[in-house]
C-alpha cells in the first residue's frame, strides 16, 4: 500500500484522514509513478478528481506541489518512477498546497 | 408562521440563516465548507430543500455541493466543467488576445420547473447546465459560439458571466450578463444569442456605444414584467421596457450610479433598490455612510434609505450577488458587505437592522421564502 498525504481542505472534503492508503498499481518496470498514485486516489475517492490536477490533461494544479523522501516532484514527468521508500509504504507521498497569498 | 432561510456565500465558507416572518430573530449555521469561497449559493424554487453551492479555491479549483434538507447536510457533485470544442482566445486587460481558462462558477441558478435543472455561470465566462441535480455539466455553447467572443474582455474581478435571469412567461428565453462583454438574450432555451446593449455607453470603450464590451455588474427583473428590465453598470443604472432590446439610463438623482447590486420589490415591480458605491476606483459608499436608494418609479427618482445603517467610518463594499428579496408582506431585503455584515430590512427598506456583523466578507446573498 502507498501512503499519501493530504492537504487538510482536500482531508475535509473527501472524508479521508491525514494520511490515506491506497492499493496502486506499479508500471512494467516495476516502479510507481506520480500518475498511478494519483489514478488510484480519484479511484478510491471520486470527490478528487479535479482538486489535484485538471480533469483533462491531469496536470498538476498550479499551487499543489508533490514531494517524496524529502524531494520536490512537482515538475517532475508523472511518469518517473517514485522512490522504492515510497512504493514499498515507508515513506509517504505528500500533496501540499503551496504557500502563496501570504 | 412563514419564515425565511437567507443563504450567504463569503469568501471563507457557506452560512444558512433562518428566521420566522418577524425577521427579526435568527439562527446561524455555519460556516459550511469552512476556508473555501463560496460565491453562490441558490435553492430551487420548485424545491427549497434541494440547494446547490459553488465551492471554489485557488488551491483546489471547483466544487459543487448540493443539499437535499435545506442546507443542513451537503453532498459533492459534479465538477466537470469542459469547454464545448476548442475555447479560443478573449481580450486580455491590455487587448492581447489570452486563452479561454475555466476559472470558477460565480453564479448557480436553478430552473424554475426541475430541481435537478441547474444553470452555472462560469469564469472565463460560459453558460454551463445541468440536468441531473449536478453530477455532469454541459456547456450552452451558443453564447461563446455568437462569434464575439474574441472581444470579450474581463472587468476588476475577472471575465465572468455572473447574472441568469430565467423568464417564467417566455418559454425558452433566458437573459444573462457578462464583465465585460455586456448583456445577452436567448429565445431558444441558449442554443442561440443576442447581444443587448443598444444604448449603454461605456468611456472605457474606444467606442463607447459598442455592440459589445460594456461591464455589466447586474441585471434584475420583476416575475410579473418579464419585458421590463433594470441594470446597474459599472457606471449608470439602466431600464430596458423591451426585453433588453434597448436601454434607457434611469440614475436620475443618486448621488452617484457606480456600484454592483441591483433588485427589485417582490410585490410591487416599479419599486427598485441600488447600493450606490463613490466611484470605480474607490469601493466604498461615499462619505463612510452606507445607503440604500430606493425608486419606486422605475427609476430617476430615489431616495436615501439610511435607518439603521451605519453613518459614519463605513468603507465596505456590496458584491453584484450580495442582494436578495423575500416575497413576505412586507417585502424584505438583503444585503452583505465585504465587512461581513449582512442586513435585513423587514419592511421593504425603510429600516435595517443586521442579521450578523462579523462574517467574512460576503460575496452572495440569496432569500428563500418558506411556508
Amino acid at each position: 500500500m502507498i501512503r499519501v498525504e493530504l492537504p487538510a481542505h482536500l482531508r475535509t472534503l473527501s472524508g479521508a484522514g491525514a494520511e490515506v492508503a491506497v492499493e496502486v498499481q506499479r508500471n512494467a518496470e516495476g516502479r510507481v509513478t506520480p500518475r498511478a498514485i494519483l489514478d488510484a486516489l480519484e479511484a478510491r475517492y471520486p470527490v478528487l478528481r479535479g482538486t489535484i490536477r485538471d480533469h483533462v490533461t491531469h496536470e498538476r494544479r498550479a499551487f499543489l506541489r508533490f514531494y517524496a523522501c524529502a524531494e520536490d516532484w512537482s515538475l517532475e514527468s508523472p511518469d518517473a518512477p517514485l522512490p522504492e521508500e515510497v512504493a514499498s509504504g515507508k515513506e509517504p507521498f505528500l500533496i501540499i498546497g503551496a504557500i502563496a497569498g501570504g | 408562521m412563514s419564515g425565511v432561510r437567507l443563504l450567504v456565500g463569503t469568501k471563507k465558507g457557506a452560512f444558512v440563516m433562518t428566521s420566522d416572518g418577524k425577521r427579526e430573530k435568527w439562527e446561524i449555521s455555519g460556516p459550511h465548507f469552512g476556508g473555501w469561497e463560496i460565491y453562490h449559493v441558490k435553492g430551487s424554487p420548485v424545491d427549497p430543500n434541494r440547494v446547490y453551492a459553488s465551492q471554489s479555491s485557488g488551491w483546489f479549483g471547483q466544487v459543487i455541493q448540493r443539499s437535499s434538507d435545506g442546507g443542513k447536510t451537503w453532498e459533492p457533485v459534479g465538477n466537470k466543467f469542459v469547454y464545448d470544442g476548442t475555447p479560443g482566445t478573449h481580450q486580455w486587460y491590455d487587448g492581447t488576445p489570452h486563452p479561454w481558462e475555466f476559472k470558477r462558477v460565480w453564479h448557480l441558478e436553478p430552473s424554475l420547473s426541475d430541481p435537478d435543472t441547474v444553470y452555472a455561470g462560469v469564469e472565463d465566462a460560459a453558460i454551463f447546465r445541468t440536468t441531473d441535480g449536478g453530477q455532469n455539466w454541459e456547456e450552452l455553447s451558443g453564447l461563446r459560439g455568437h462569434g464575439s467572443g474574441p472581444r470579450w474582455m474581463p472587468g476588476a474581478g475577472g471575465m465572468c458571466l455572473h447574472t441568469i435571469l430565467l423568464d417564467q412567461n417566455v418559454p425558452g428565453r433566458m437573459f444573462i450578463a457578462i464583465s465585460a462583454a455586456g448583456a445577452f438574450r436567448t429565445d431558444d432555451g441558449g442554443k442561440s444569442w443576442k447581444p443587448i446593449n443598444q444604448g449603454l455607453n461605456s468611456k472605457f470603450l474606444p467606442d463607447p456605444t459598442a455592440e459589445i464590451g460594456h461591464c455589466v455588474h447586474r441585471i434584475a427583473m420583476h416575475k410579473s414584467r418579464p419585458g421590463v428590465l433594470y441594470m446597474q453598470k459599472h457606471w449608470d443604472v439602466m431600464r430596458s421596457d423591451n426585453s433588453g432590446d434597448s436601454w434607457q439610463e434611469v440614475s436620475g438623482n443618486l448621488p452617484t450610479d457606480f456600484g454592483f447590486v441591483i433588485d427589485v420589490h417582490a410585490h410591487e415591480p416599479e419599486t427598485i433598490y441600488v447600493v450606490p458605491i463613490k466611484s470605480d476606483s474607490e469601493h466604498y459608499p461615499l462619505d463612510g455612510k452606507l445607503s440604500v436608494y430606493r425608486s419606486r418609479t422605475g427609476g430617476n427618482e430615489w431616495e436615501q434609505l439610511t435607518k439603521g445603517l451605519p453613518q459614519r467610518d463605513c468603507y465596505v463594499n456590496v458584491l453584484r450577488d450580495a442582494m436578495a428579496v423575500d416575497s413576505l408582506d412586507k417585502c424584505g431585503v438583503y444585503f452583505g458587505t465585504t465587512g461581513g455584515q449582512v442586513y435585513c430590512s423587514a419592511d421593504a427598506g425603510d429600516s435595517w437592522s443586521a442579521v450578523v456583523q462579523n462574517l467574512p466578507s460576503v460575496l452572495s446573498v440569496e432569500v428563500q421564502t418558506l411556508p
